[in-house]
């Protein structure tokens, strides 16, 4: 097989793999669309998503040593607190997004 | 507000996210020495970050054809629960719902698990813009980063902090909704166990673990309000 015959293969393996992954529910259970177990996932599975990404995101901060992950725990807190606030989205996201760039690039807390 | 403006809006924070993602992505598929429109092609057809990633290791070391898809279904497994939750919800049929289902990634659920389509559209518009605006940033970073690789000076250091922020916002709106303690409570609980568990595996554990704890809480209650010996 030829090098890009290979990538090829392993390009198309890889998305029907991926694909897979995300349409096995609807294939397997879209008859049961109604079905009272689906309807209460539905409504308590995204919290709970939600709650695991936050804590996915931050997960290879290293809070003991030194800086002690110091930029992130501002910038979570800054996205926080505009958020609680003004509940614009795009601003919260924009300002501790434009923090962490400032802290991580000026060397702010190394 | 239109149904495209609306979703623009929201997904605004997955471009500052995915840009400069795909193009570190594209950088590192471009030290492989493929052509760059290959890593185009991927961020076409794969779509999956992580998966996308472990892919170059995979590549730079030959692995086979097995291998490739044994490791993309385990990394994207968690996927299957995105899809659970969603049932009740993607109502549409034929092509768009397929394209639905296909751009499932992190960010895409959370966006139409946590944000409204504005009054005038219709739900399925506002998900089918969504997904596909978030495949566009993904393609061009991907294709930038190939294309260009390092030549680029503009320093993106830190810019991926938009998806953690992104989901913690998203995070808050999940709490304006439903207002109910049990669901956070319960994935942060999961979430830190397999964080200390499964460090490799944090998010297939406790996503699993916790739509399974959900699962028995759901027949907890329909007992509760069944009692056994009725019909």
């Amino acid at each position: 097989m030829s090098d890009l015959g290979y990538l090829m293969a392993v390009i198309l393996v890889m998305a029907l793999a991926t694909f897979v992954t995300r349409a096995t529910p609807f294939l397997l259970l879209h008859r049961r669309a109604d079905h009272p177990l689906l309807i209460f996932l539905g409504r308590y599975t995204p919290p709970a998503i939600m709650t695991i990404l936050v804590i996915y995101s931050l997960a290879s901060v290293d809070f003991i040593e030194p800086p002690h992950g110091a930029a992130e725990l501002i910038a979570t807190l800054l996205t926080l607190a505009a958020h609680l606030l003004w509940r614009h989205a795009l601003l919260s996201i924009a300002a501790g997004t434009a923090f962490y760039m400032y802290a991580l690039q000026s060397g702010l807390f190394v | 507000m239109s149904t495209t403006t609306a979703a623009l809006r929201a997904s605004l924070p997955v471009m500052f996210g995915y840009v400069p993602l795909g193009m570190a992505f594209g950088i590192l598929f471009q030290d492989l020495g493929y052509p760059w429109y290959f890593a185009t092609l991927m961020a076409l057809l794969v779509f999956a970050g992580a998966a996308q990633f472990m892919a170059i290791g995979l590549l730079a070391a030959h692995a086979g054809l097995l291998e490739v898809a044994v490791a993309t279904l385990a990394l994207n497994s968690r996927h299957i629960f995105f899809g659970l939750s969603l049932l009740s919800r993607y109502r549409s049929r034929g092509w768009k719902k397929l394209y639905l289902i296909f751009g499932l990634t992190d960010e895409t659920y959370s966006l139409i698990t946590s944000t409204a389509a504005p009054g005038s559209s219709r739900e399925s518009d506002y998900y089918l813009a969504l997904t596909a605006l978030n495949q566009s940033y993904w393609v061009v970073g991907s294709t930038l980063g190939a294309l260009l690789g390092r030549l680029i000076e503009f320093d993106t250091r830190g810019m991926d902090f938009a998806l953690t922020a992104l989901f913690l916002v998203l995070l808050i709106e999940q709490w304006n909704k439903l207002r109910e303690p049990f669901p956070f409570l319960l994935a942060a609980l999961c979430g830190s166990v397999a964080l200390v568990l499964f460090q490799e595996q944090m998010l297939l554990v406790s996503i699993a673990l916790s739509v399974v704890l959900l699962m028995l809480r759901y027949f907890i209650e329909s007992m509760q309000r069944r009692p056994m010996g009725r019909p």
